[in-house]
Parts: structure tokens; sequence; C-alpha cells
């Protein structure tokens, strides 16, 4: 793991893309910075924070897109392969390479609230939280991305996906106050995402008896469930889309809470994903 | 040291690899041999953990690269067809990182970058962005990639290709000398090319395995079978008639009149024996005129076309091993 990680740091220096990537990072917090704190005079470093977690949007598909796509294209897939490490560790050297990256101007970052703090009173705790979950959010996207990656041998698409997947997430909570929330509409919307996700099944297993055992697992209970409570179905397609909007997970720290479930969210996504990293590198040997 | 057992590789509804077994033993250079597209790659990438197999088991001194693949692959050091190399790398510090991912401990690693370096010629490329070296000098750092650390086994498919006649006698040797304390196992579809540097050969088509023995052994089986081609100035029945009073060894594989007088000829000889004198005294007790004849020996090459041949129609049965001590 520790010679994927060295390998992968130092190329992002090798290369532009580190340099680009904590500049780019920089330049959008720096902005927010200069223009919330230093000219309008916010006594707070969290509203840069609260203010900057779109710049994700772009930063992380953008840091993402190569990681295992550029290894298939390179053919270097087959060496990490024939290499005498597991998926496992290849997968979190990876990770962690991108995590150290995103490490180094969350650094330069935690000096800017002592500047703030410098010309007027500001709660530190409150601004060093928002920059701690702020990096874990960047750390459980890396990981998103990362499978994204993973599941594609070209850049291009692998960042596409990426971004709309994010985009999705950013806009989750707006979404979800859109649809209805009736017992009826949540009953069936839950039910066309079990239809769709039988039908992921029936894509990566081939096999129809698995797609319809997983349809008939998760419509049963639904029907059952609309039967007999409606009322604790109503309103649970809405929950089941919050739960997704990732991004609405910083609103706590920002607004001065220091939100242990929010931590625990964050990692949980970023094993999640890198767990499904690990598979989908897996299944490409079987393919 | 590898043992390939019933191996299958499916895509889709292609069979790429169809029940291959072999055993390869230590110390010893193997030629994997097949025309293209004979399932030589799948199956090297398939021995080496690069890809999983359909059916089949493969152990690679005596841990199986399925349930421990981490052990097997300590032993193996892989050169696949295109040479897998990170372009924004200089050639030391790929170098090093395989070495370090290898396990080759920190305190000699730059000792055994330099190495192999040396022995692969490229000490003087090492500071160069592998981008920016030529064909032959990728070749020469894949190779070397796969010599670090010392491996037990070493498998290049196709090792040689893109190098100049220079660089294609210093591999060689190379291979030679690695061949010494290790097995080396490299895979071409060039026949001269494997049979001067190789032990033994493995031949596959189709997917599946033809044969398996050592060059000489296919040589000598080659060398009993001659081929003589003959023009007689002689009616087609007539020729035919003469050719047959030589003996069981001796048949007519084909004939073609070219006019009335004179036919073509071609016998097959089965012996080593020379039978060029007796078939002129032949025709010339029938009076009839030999007006050109040569003789054509069956080279390795022909083996192996013949051999791929038939793997090609699909032989129910593969036919391993031309007589000869096989194991």
């Amino acid at each position: 793991m520790i010679a994927v990680f060295k390998r992968e740091f130092k190329s992002y220096f090798t290369g532009m893309m580190g340099y680009v990537f904590i500049a780019f990072v920089l330049l959008f917090i720096g902005i927010y910075t200069s223009a919330l704190n230093l000219k309008y005079a916010y006594p707070g470093f969290e509203y840069v924070i609260k203010s900057s977690t779109f710049m994700f949007l772009i930063a992380v598909p953008v840091l993402t897109m190569r990681v295992f796509a550029e290894e298939r294209k390179q053919n270097t897939d087959q060496l990490l392969y024939s290499l005498p490490i597991s998926v496992l560790d290849m997968v979190l050297g990876k990770y962690f390479a991108m995590v150290a990256l995103m490490a180094i101007p969350m650094a330069v970052v935690s000096f800017y609230p002592l500047l703030v703090g410098s010309f007027g009173t500001i709660s530190y705790a409150s601004a060093y939280s928002s920059i701690f979950a702020f990096f874990l959010l960047g750390c459980a996207l890396i990981a998103v991305g990362m499978f994204m990656s993973s599941i594609t041998e070209n850049q291009l698409i692998a960042a596409v996906m990426c971004l709309g997947t994010l985009i999705l997430c950013y806009l989750m909570t707006a979404l979800s106050n859109l649809m209805t929330s009736t017992a009826l509409a949540s009953t069936l919307s839950l039910m066309i995402v079990a239809l769709l996700l039988s039908l992921i099944v029936r894509l990566m297993t081939k096999s129809w008896t698995a797609a319809g055992l997983t349809a008939v697992i998760t419509f049963v209970p639904l029907a059952l469930l609309y039967l007999i409570s409606p009322t604790a179905i109503a309103g649970a397609f809405t929950k089941a889309l919050g739960a997704l909007a990732i991004f609405d997970r910083m609103d706590n720290f920002t607004n001065g809470i220091f939100d242990l479930t929010g931590l625990v969210y964050f990692i949980s996504v970023a094993a999640l994903f890198c767990f499904f990293t690990v598979q989908a590198v897996e299944k490409r040997r079987w393919s | 040291m590898i043992e390939v057992q019933n191996l299958t590789k499916v895509y889709g509804n292609h069979t790429a690899v169809d029940h291959v077994s072999f055993t390869i033993d230590p110390g010893k250079i193997y030629g994997f041999l097949g025309p293209n597209g004979a399932g030589k790659s799948t199956t090297m990438n398939i021995i080496t953990g690069c890809l999983a197999a359909t059916e089949g088991t493969v152990t690679v001194d005596g841990h199986d690269i399925f349930e421990e693949p981490l052990l097997a692959k300590k032993c193996i050091g892989y050169l696949p067809e295109m040479p897998p190399l990170y372009q924004d790398m200089t050639v030391i510090d790929y170098l090093r990182f395989v070495a370090e991912a290898k396990g080759v401990p920190a305190k000699g690693l730059s000792a055994e970058v330099a190495r192999v370096m040396e022995k692969t010629g490229v000490t003087d490329m090492r500071l160069r962005l592998i981008k920016n070296l030529s064909k032959g000098y990728r070749q020469r750092v894949g190779l070397a990639q796969a010599i670090l650390g010392d491996p037990k086994v070493i498998i290049l498919d196709e090792p040689t290709v893109g190098l100049d006649p220079q660089q294609l006698i210093e591999i060689r040797d190379l291979i030679r000398e690695l061949g010494r304390d290790r097995t080396v196992m490299l895979s071409s579809h060039i026949m001269q090319e494997i049979s001067a540097v190789c032990d033994m050969l493995i031949i596959i088509a189709n997917g599946k395995l033809v044969a398996e023995d050592t060059p000489e052994n296919l040589e000598r089986h080659a060398e009993h079978e001659q081929t003589l081609k003959l023009s007689v100035l002689a009616g087609e029945p007539q020729a035919a008639g003469i050719v047959a009073t030589l003996g069981d060894a001796v048949k007519l594989r084909t004939s073609k009149a070219i006019s009335d007088a004179e036919t073509e000829l071609e016998i097959g000889v089965l012996t080593d024996e020379d039978v060029r004198e007796r078939l002129f005294y032949a025709f010339a007790a029938a009076n009839c005129a030999i007006v050109a004849m040569a003789r054509e020996k069956q080279s390795l090459e022909d083996v192996f076309l013949t051999l791929t041949a038939e793997g090609a129609t699909a032989q129910p049965a593969p036919a391993v091993a031309e007589g000869g001590d096989k194991e």
C-alpha cells in the first residue's frame, strides 16, 4: 500500500494535476475568505466553508477521473495485478494519496481563521470543526469519484458520471422537496427504485432469478407496509432522498454544532465507496 | 514450478483457452508458441493473476494463484505483451516503485534497481521519462521490471517485439542467462526465435494444447518426414506405378500432369533414408527422364505449422507430444 501511495502522491507533482488542484481549492476558498471575512467582515470562518462546498463539484471529478481509468488505458493495471499487492492495498494506496493531496490546501486554509481572528473575535472551535468536516466531506466525495473512475476506462466518462452524481447529491434536498409525500406516491416511488435496483442486479449477475428475487424481496414489504400503516410510509421516499444529500451534512458544522452523526456519515460513505471500488477492480479480472 | 490444470477461459461465447494443462519444471526455459489469437496472452495473464480463469487451477511454487495470490505472485516476474509503464515517471523512479511493491527490502533496494538496470542496459536512460523512450528501451524497462526482486519464475509475453537485431541478440543472451538458475517462460509466434533459446516448447492453437516437447524431439520427428518434388517425362499413371515399386516408406502425395508427356510429383518419405538414387534408377529403368528433383526437409517451422493447423481445425483430442521423453 505504501509503495502505491508514494507513487500516486509523487505522480500528482510530476505533472500539473497536484499543483492545479491545490491552486484551485486555495483560490476558491481564498475568494470567499477575502469577500466574506475581509470585505464584508463576517465574524466567522464557517460562512466561508459553507459557501465553498460546491467547489467540490468541479475539483473532485477532475482529481478522481484518471485514478483508475488512466491505469487501464496505459495497461499499468496489468502491472498492479501481477505485483504481490492486494486489490485493497492498491485501492487504499490510491485513495489515501488523493486524501493527502486534499490535506495540503486544507492545512494552508487552517491558517485563515488565525488571520481573520487577529482582526476581531471569531469562534475558533466552529471555524476548525467546519474545516475538519469540509475535509471529511472532500474525502467522502473523492471515494465516490474514485469508484466512478474504476468502472470505466474513459476518463471523460468517469468525470461526467462523477459530476452528475455530485450535482444530484448537491441538489438532493431541493429535489426531495418537490416530491409529494403522500403514502401512495411514496410507495410507488420506492417501488420504482426497487425496480431499478433489480434491473441493476440483472445487469451485474445476468440472472433473471436473482433480479426477480430482489424485486420480490423489496416489493412485498413495501406493499405490506402501505396496506398496514400508510402513515409510516408517507414521506419515506423524501426522507430516503434526504439521506443522500451529503452536502447538507455540513450545515450543522457551519451552524456551530459539532455533529458526530455527520462525521460517521462522511466516513461511512468513504469506506463504502472504497469497498465498491475494490469490488469493481476485482470484477474487471473476471470479465 | 508452475502447474496448469484444465485451464479454461470463456469470453462471452468465445472460448479463448480450452482445457489446457501443462507443467513447468524449475530451471528450464519454456517457449510458449502459437499463432496470433491462439490464447497465449490469455494463458499468461491467468498464470500471473491478471485475469481470472473460468475453470481450472494454476499453482505457482505450490501456491494457488486464486487462493494465495500474494504468495504466488511473489514468485513471478511478468512482462505483459504491452510493457506496463507509467509514462510520466523516470525509469529509476518506476523501477524503485516496482521494487518497493515487490517487497524488496529498503536497504538493498538501490543496489537491486542498479543491478537490473545494468543487466537490461537501461542505466544510461535512468533519468529519462518513460514516455520519451524508444520502443526498444521501453521493452527493456519492462523486462527490468519483471526481473526485479529476483523472482523464481519469469514470464515474458513476446519479449523481443520491436527490438533491433543487436538488442535481439542481447535480450536472447539475457534470457539464456536468466534461465540458468531460474524458470523462464516466454511466448512468441515466431518459431526460430524460440527454438534458439528454449529447452522445452509448448505449442497451442485455438486455445488448445497441441504439443509439449523439447525442440530436438520435435525436430527429430520432423526429420522423419522429407518431401521430394520432381518433374518426370512420363504420364501420370505410369509415374504413380513407378513410385509404388519403391516400398511402403515412399508415398506419392500429389501428382499433376503438366502436359501429355510431363508430370509433377510430390513424394513423402517417412524414413531418414535418402531415396533419390533409387528413384533415379527406378525411373531410368522405365525409360522415363527425371528433369527436376528437389528435396525439402521439414523444418521445425513446418512442424509448428502442421501442428497449429491441426489445432485450428479443432481435433477433438489434442494430440500431445510427438514421441520422445514427455513428462
